[in-house]
């Protein structure tokens, strides 16, 4: 199984190797704002399919390094909370959580610009937080507020964030790829150098729109990139009972592809400003990354029919992606334990806060049931059973 | 709101409601051969048929996403265990893929039961349903057909399914002529009428009422059993006014013809079970004889079923119609999630429509 090779290689299982560990030693640099270059060495090579794969070396800097922990341990509990909040059906719908894989939602944004689009399937959270969305937002529209990104009208599987190009979550399995390629191309066309990234999980990497959008893509050079989130099960099947070459990045065939460690925050990094290079020189390429997604698939999968309890437990242990980042700032001796302990104390708060001023804020107007399904004054308008107005007041 | 709290009630009402009403009105010689049968809810129905299908067809076959652990309904649960993999297999997540290989299966003389995970994810599928599946038989004439082929979906409101996990589709459907489109109202219905669906020598969708897996429980014969496709049934007689609805909506509508009787409005409730081709002689002897119509389902109704019902009535019983054909249906708005009470037909909203029907 792809999975078992990939967690038990022995390069997973060791710490970083930091090139630049010497810079540091004794001195100890304030925490978060030192933008000195520090290089790092990727946890394991770039696998890549048909191009040149770029180099294992790294240049980051404290402030980043410190910027990912926050941020990942905000996204992990954000996710954990929304656990919670399901469970006492404060959130209804469906939820599909992202922890495990925040490295891919983190690595991907220090890589490209806010010009450039995201589209991503319905595990949106994160993604959404990263491209500067706020937990408020989060929490509201996960409960169906009106503060929500999308006034409390999408749900976990609908978040989209106009200004800063993320052009959402997407409820279909695969819809979203063609239209990421669609993206590109209005890209390309404006020339404004900015590209597309659009997401897919392994099960999507099945159907068969996927293959239809590369086509499209590779014949007209758009600057497409198509991130493959492997994280090794759709659903509830292992991707190689699902896939006969469960080789994602190179499912594109005439489209480069690149394997890379979808845990390791500073590897995707590398990756994502590669592809955008090449995307924006010479047309589409497929990022497949190697991820693992703690939750079950959705709230009403336990997560542990189809993968042992060990399997989970071994990939938390040897290549969770915020521990990674702890045991590097660590090791480079850029933050001390009570320093990350008392991050994480504090977007635990920052999490409780904005659960509770999301609660406060109200359920949308009855009258949006109506609003939005088609534009206002255009001839159609969408009525009740009674061709009538309903006036309703939500329970 | 008074009204809200009811609305909101209305559905919990369902499982006592259909387990007294439906099991006793579960009409069919077949469903009546033995007394006490074990109670069943709908989802362990459909599991119950598809172990006849494939003990009594060596040729049958059961495959979709996530089916060979059970599905995420549970609904094919212990199939794999018994009838091998061979026989009942998980796809990848491609369903256009899933129904044309369907279609090649059951070309070959099997009969391929293929299930589309919800039926919100039945669309990239469409295709295949509509051009490959429906017209094989007419364009060929007659030399190939996939009549072996039945493809089975949850469909409908489920409380909190939001956008993508709630639609009911069938309408769709329902424009093509060469596949048949059935709903189950409960789980003796839903286990002999999958059976004939597999069995009909035609490609069908299945519809399953998702709401009713866990809910809707009652006595559901152990033996194998077949109900006629094609065939309405009186599921309560009334004389003042003839409801038509199917599957889920079913039990609303019963509610509501509960509730109606108290003001002394007596109503006779009609279970379509098959849409297409359907039993427009029982709806129109219905009408005929108390000179009312009221359709009702949860799809938009705007182009909705319920249309063509409406259609097919006015023209068959149009000097004997008293009122205008009234449709409680969803409304035209995609399904919503914080919204779903306002979004569904409900008890209420049908009742108002019975009385101000009766009283035009």
């Amino acid at each position: 199984m792809a999975l078992s090779r990939a967690a038990s290689s022995p390069s997973h299982g060791g710490l970083l190797k930091p090139l630049a560990a010497a810079i540091s030693a004794s001195f100890r640099r304030p925490i978060s704002t030192d933008a000195t270059p520090i290089t790092v060495e990727t946890s394991v090579p770039f696998t890549a399919h048909n191009c040149e794969a770029p180099s294992r070396t790294v240049e980051t800097t404290a402030q980043e390094l410190v910027g990912f922990f926050r941020i990942m341990a905000l996204m992990r509990r954000m996710e954990i909370a929304a656990d919670s909040l399901y469970k006492a059906k404060l959130i209804r719908g469906f939820c599909h959580l992202y922890d495990g894989q925040e490295a891919v939602a983190i690595g991907m944004e220090a890589a490209i610009t806010k010009k450039d689009s995201i589209i991503t399937a319905y595990r949106d959270h994160c993604t959404f937080l990263g491209r500067g969305g706020t937990l408020l937002e989060v929490f509201s529209e996960l409960m169906g507020r009106q503060a929500g990104c999308s006034k409390g009208k999408g749900g976990s599987m609908h978040f989209y964030r106009k200004e800063a190009g993320f052009y959402g979550g997407h409820g279909i399995v695969g819809a979203q790829i063609p239209l990421g390629i669609g993206l590109a191309f209005a890209q390309k066309y404006k020339k404004d150098e900015s590209v597309s990234f659009a997401l897919y999980g392994d099960g999507a990497a099945n159907q068969g729109q996927l293959f239809e959008a590369l086509n499209m893509a590779a014949l007209w050079d758009l600057p497409a990139i198509l991130v493959c989130e492997n994280n090794h099960y759709g659903m509830g099947t292992a991707e190689w009972r699902a896939a006969k070459s469960p080789a994602y990045y190179k499912r594109g065939d005439y489209v480069p592809g690149l394997k890379v460690d979808g845990m390791d925050a500073l590897a995707v990094k590398q990756a994502c400003k590669f592809a955008k290079e090449h995307a924006l020189k010479n047309g589409p390429i497929i990022l497949e990354m190697d991820t693992y997604r703690y939750h079950g698939h959705s709230m009403s999968d336990p997560g542990s029919t189809y993968r042992t309890r060990d399997e989970i437990s071994g990939v938390r242990q040897e290549r969770d992606p915020i521990e990674r980042i702890r045991k590097l700032l660590l090791s480079l001796d850029l933050a001390t334990e009570k320093e990350l302990k008392d991050t994480e104390k504090e977007v635990r708060k920052e999490v409780d806060d904005a659960i509770a001023q999301a609660k406060e804020s109200p359920m949308p107007d009855p009258s949006e049931l109506f609003s939005n399904v088609y534009v206002k004054g255009y001839g159609a308008e969408s009525f009740g059973a009674d061709r009538k107005e309903v006036r309703a007041v939500l329970p | 709101m008074a009204t809200t709290a009811a609305r909101r009630f209305g559905r919990r009402l369902v499982p006592s409601v259909s387990r007294r009403r439906f099991s006793s009105s579960a009409a069919g010689d077949a469903l009546q051969r033995t007394q006490n049968h074990p109670s069943l809810n709908l989802c362990s129905a459909i599991n119950q048929a598809l172990h006849i299908a494939l003990d009594t067809d060596p040729r049958s076959y059961v495959f979709g996403e996530d089916v060979s652990f059970g599905g995420v309904f549970r609904c094919t649960l212990g199939l794999a265990d018994q009838f091998g993999k061979a026989r009942v297999f998980n796809t990848p997540l491609c369903e256009q893929g899933i129904v044309g290989f369907g279609i090649g299966l059951a070309a070959m003389g099997n009969r391929a039961v293929a299930e589309i995970q919800f039926a919100d994810y039945i669309f990239p599928a469409f295709d295949q349903i509509v051009n490959e599946a429906a017209k094989f038989r007419y364009r060929s004439g007659n030399q190939f057909n996939c009549g072996g082929l039945t493809i089975r979906a949850p469909y409908g409101a489920v409380g909190h399914g939001g956008h993508y996990h709630s639609q009911s589709p069938e309408a769709f459907f329902c424009h093509v002529p060469g596949i048949k489109v059935v709903i189950p109202r409960s789980p003796s219905q839903a286990k002999g009428l999958l059976l004939s669906c597999i069995r009909d020598p035609n490609p069908i969708v299945f519809f399953e009422p998702k709401w009713l897996y866990r809910l809707a429980v009652e006595e559901v014969p152990e033996h194998d059993y077949m109900l006629p496709l094609s065939e309405a049934e009186v599921i309560r007689e009334g004389v003042d006014i003839t409801l038509v609805g199917w599957g889920a909506q079913l039990s609303i509508m019963e509610e509501a013809c509960l509730d109606a009787e108290k003001d002394g409005i007596s109503c006779e409730l009609i279970d379509l079970k098959t849409l297409l081709p359907w039993d427009k002689e029982t709806v129109e002897a219905s009408v005929r004889k108390t000179g009312r119509l009221l359709i009702s389902h949860e799809a938009p109704v705007t182009g909705g079923f319920g249309a063509e019902i409406s259609a097919s009535i006015v023209e068959r019983c149009f000097l004997r119609l008293e009122a205008p054909v009234a449709r409680i249906c969803g409304l035209d708005t995609p399904f919503p999630l914080v919204f779903e009470p306002f979004y569904l037909p409900t008890k209420n909203k049908i009742l108002d429509a019975i009385k101000s029907t009766v009283n035009y």
